[in-house]
């Protein structure tokens, strides 16, 4: 026991060591996670013209409803950024406000996309309608998931730094989340602008 | 959604193997149940394996899932060989053959080349960096678990619902719905997937390990060359697996949800899936290659006491392999008719790896040219896999040439190529790393005479079986088809071909036992350093404590041990008595091995499409997930008395 106490200081440098590399990990997962879309890119570019008998993207997408869902998302990750910059300042309360702001944000984001889906398949465009529609739903509800997930991990977080605290170990997970959330960010401007802009152009 | 399939699609009728299956896998798990229950060894078991986060005994597991799964996969390739001995035999029907083949190729890449390296990776990186263990251990013993239960799925569909019938490349439209109605190719697209993502972060914590938790000196070109490869290894696994991640994906939905990605309708192409599936295949096979490289450059060298020729030159061709690697992937479907531009630049792509392929051997050769060499076993299968190489490299060359490939491609030509580079590198360069740290993992080295009898088996079994199997490809005998006529004069090769897989079947036997009788008689490593090594992991007794090391060392240069030693030898070496401290250390968990079981649950229901099941097991993924995410207690320091302790126990010193 009395070595573990006179080593404390080293142990606390050995944590931080300990959890900076966790952050190295995440990004090479972003890394991976960059090429996953990829490929789902890859895939729907291909296919973007293949509508069968289905609708076209003219048809289907409405400027106003996918414009309202950029906004929101984009507007998510500003307040993900507030969020971090309170940790940074050492706020718990801010951070934990603004980390609910984002987490509604995001759910809204998340509604209005399932809106979108329920509305098209409710008029019979389905992932079986034609490859475009497949390749649409996978490319945008993969997104989607993405966000959901993020979701509940951010509830998660939220609740472990109202119980403790800022820690090496919050701290570091909520500098993960937050660069997994600027991510799906980056993710979706990419949506917007191959699926939804080229897409009614 | 009415589920697709029933309870009678459970249990396959009327077909003897599959009976004699079903009754053996009864009879094994009675009696694994009973041993464990006699011995009580139930507790050992959880306490000591399903829970360990201890990258050496993850990889001892590796090991031994491994070697089952090439038991599995050599049992498949022995029945097609009986098969296809003679014209017109009736061992395996058309349909059965079909399955048989596609389980095959599917476990050899994924469920026995894969581990065999991970194996590798988990049990020598962390002695070799001088590090404690991996980055991650709780996601190395998740990575385990994964790789586990997805070989266990694929595996029951052999007796349970039907195996996959299209081929390890799993083509559509043959692998979509319309053509595959059964559970068979879900079986295989939610193995490779639980699987896959074990196998990506596998990817990721040794990509960091190697660049993060290198002990005190050792920069990135000291690092033995194993290290490396592995560093090679992983960023082309980094780079690979989201791709065959969506490509199951898609294939999933196509046939789960009605999706057109690859089918003949609406709008959907095949060829996309094909382009996906070898944008990951083909640095796939650079994956399960490079390890081995690095394998027989510590080999090399340490059995030729010299250091490796050309250093410089060794990281750099694995680097530019692992950069080509994906640029070379249209080489597998020349024929798809992309055009001359296009095929051109595949063909020159696929040349140009070649090259630095080439600099590898040589530089191997110069290392062992005027070397003091001792042939043992390991140090043999690197001596063998050198021509072996030489002729795949030459072969895989041919196949390159693209308007030529239109003749090679799926013949029995491609397939001899193939086996030559896995099993001649691949395999021959997993046996050489086994038999190398073999004592360092257990203690004891392995029997070097039944080692021998092994080895030449395996080579003249490997050379009687894939020698012919060049000449049928430039006869016409197409890969995949169950049986062929007296009259195409394909009769006498074949035979011989059989007869050699028979004989790498009694090589495998004699590892078996090669392996059974050094467990009691072998001999037992007491130095720790029994083939006065190079690297760092002969600097610790064998096996190593879980720790490592109970102080990390500071290295100067390369082949530090060696340095070491030397020092030691001319007496100039001091020793820096270094104060032990506590060691930060992770706690075991049963959560991997648990979160695993949900996915192996997860993957039964959704391949038998019961959305229900599907949805319970991602639940349980989901609540692992999130416990995990609320432990905080996850470490502990090991006191310095411990440490004290069981050094002492294993040096037998103070
Ligand atoms: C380094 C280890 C290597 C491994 C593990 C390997 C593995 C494979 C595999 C598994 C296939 C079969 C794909 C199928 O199912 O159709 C294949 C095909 C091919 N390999 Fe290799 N290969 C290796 C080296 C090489 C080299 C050095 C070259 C050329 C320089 C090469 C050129 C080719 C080509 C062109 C094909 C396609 C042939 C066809 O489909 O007709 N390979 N290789
Ligand atoms: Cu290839």
């Amino acid at each position: 026991m009395e070595n573990i106490v006179s080593h404390h200081t080293d142990h606390h440098e050995e944590h931080e060591a300990h959890e900076s590399i966790k952050i190295d990990g995440f990004w090479l997962f972003l890394v991976s996670d960059v090429l996953l879309f990829g490929a789902l890119f890859a895939t729907f570019i291909v296919l973007r013209t293949h509508y069968a008998e289905g609708p076209t993207s003219q048809d289907l997408f409405d400027v106003k409803e996918f414009t309202i869902e950029t906004f929101v998302l984009l507007t998510s990750s500003f307040t993900s950024g507030l969020a971090t910059l309170e940790m940074n300042k050492g706020h718990v309360k801010s951070l934990i406000t603004w980390l609910i702001v984002t987490a509604l944000l995001g759910a809204t984001f998340v509604g209005f996309e399932i809106h979108e889906f329920s509305g098209m398949v409710s008029e019979g465009y389905k992932m079986s309608t034609s490859a475009f529609l497949s390749g649409f739903f996978t490319l945008v509800g993969t997104h989607g998931c993405h966000v959901s997930l993020g979701l509940i991990w951010m509830i998660g977080l939220i609740i472990q730094v109202a119980r403790r605290g800022f820690t090496p170990v919050t701290e570091r997970k909520l500098s993960i989340i937050s660069l997994y959330w600027h991510f799906l960010d980056a993710v979706w401007i990419f949506i917007f602008t191959v699926v939804y802009l080229i897409g009614v152009m | 959604m009415e589920p697709k399939f029933k309870i009678s699609h459970f249990f396959i009728h009327g077909d003897p193997l599959i009976l004699g299956a079903d009754v053996s896998i009864g009879i094994a798990t009675v009696m694994i149940i009973f041993v464990l229950t006699y011995f009580k060894k139930w507790k050992w078991l959880w306490k000591e394996w399903l829970t360990t986060v201890d990258h050496k005994k993850i990889g001892i597991m590796y090991v031994i899932a491994a070697l089952l799964m090439l038991f599995r996969g050599g049992v498949d390739a022995l029945l097609m060989r009986t098969q296809l001995a003679l014209p017109n035999l009736k061992v395996l029907l058309s349909e059965h053959y079909n399955e048989i083949f596609t389980t095959h190729g599917t476990i050899m890449i994924l469920f026995m080349a894969m581990p065999l390296i991970f194996a590798m990776m988990n049990i020598v990186i962390p002695l070799q960096i001088g590090a404690r263990d991996v980055a991650y251990p709780f996601l190395n013993a998740i990575s385990f678990w994964l790789f586990f239960f997805g070989a266990m799925l694929l595996n029951l569909s052999f007796v349970i619902g039907g195996s996959p019938n299209a081929g390890w490349v799993g083509y559509p439209p043959l692998s979509e719905l319309q053509f595959n109605p059964g559970p068979g190719e879900n079986f295989y697209v939610l193995a490779i997937q639980i699987s896959g993502i074990g196998s990506l972060a596998t990817g990721i914590n040794f990509l960091v390990t190697i660049l993060k938790m290198r002990t005190k000196g050792m920069r990135l070109m000291d690092m033995p060359l194993f290290t490396w490869s592995v560093l090679a290894t992983s960023i082309l696994i980094i780079a690979a697996f989201p791709v065959i991640t969506v490509t199951m994906l898609l294939l999933f939905l196509d046939r789960f949800a009605g999706a057109h990605f690859f089918t003949m309708t609406h709008g959907g192409d095949p060829m996309m899936y094909i382009n996906l599936f070898w944008i990951w295949g083909h640095p796939e096979v650079y994956i399960v290659i490079l390890p081995a490289f690095g394998i027989f450059s510590e080999v090399t060298s340490v059995f030729s006491k010299k250091v490796t020729f050309g250093y410089t030159s060794m990281v750099v061709s694995m680097m530019l392999i692992s950069f080509y690697a994906y640029f070379t992937w249209v080489h597998h479907f020349f024929t798809m008719g992309a055009g001359a531009g296009v095929n051109t630049f595949f063909a020159v792509s696929t040349m140009i790896i070649a090259i630095p392929t080439g600099v590898k051997v040589f530089n191997w050769l110069l290392t062992m040219y005027q070397g003091r060499i001792r042939l043992t076993e390991p140090m043999l299968w690197t001596i063998a896999f050198i021509p072996c190489f030489a002729i795949g490299g030459a072969t895989g060359v041919m196949l390159s040439i693209a308007p030529a490939d239109y003749q090679y491609h799926n013949s029995y030509f491609l397939i001899a190529h193939f086996h030559q580079v896995l099993i001649g590198g691949t395999v021959f360069g997993m046996f050489a790393g086994l038999t190398y740290w073999w004592p360092k993992m257990f203690g004891f080295k392995l029997n070097e005479t039944l080692g021998r009898w092994a080895f030449w088996l395996w080579n003249i079994g490997f050379y009687a079986c894939f020698m012919p199997q060049y000449a049928l490809g430039f006869m016409g005998m197409t890969r995949r088809i169950y049986t062929y006529g007296w009259d195409m004069g394909w009769a006498p090769l074949n035979l011989i071909s059989s007869i050699g897989a028979v004989i790498m079947g009694i090589a495998f036997l004699f590892q078996v036992w090669e392996i059974a009788y050094s467990v009691k008689y072998g001999e037992r490593d007491t130095t720790g350093d029994p083939w006065d090594g190079h690297t760092l992991e002969w600097s610790l007794p064998s096996p190593a404590p879980k720790y490592n090391f109970a102080v990390l060392p500071e290295v100067h240069g390369r082949d530090a041990w060696w340095k070491t030693k030397e020092a030691k030898e001319r007496g100039d070496y001091e020793e820096k008595k270094q104060e032990l401290e506590p060691i930060h250390y992770p706690k075991n968990s049963g959560i991997p091995f648990i979160l695993s079981v949900f996915f192996f649950i997860a993957g039964f229901g959704f391949t038998f499409e019961w959305v229900w099941m599907g949805a319970l097991g991602l639940l349980g993924v989901a609540i692992c997930l999130i416990v995990r995410s609320f432990q905080y207690d996850t470490d502990y320091y090991i006191s310095v008395d411990e440490i004290k302790e069981t050094e002492a126990a294993l040096r037998g010193e103070v």
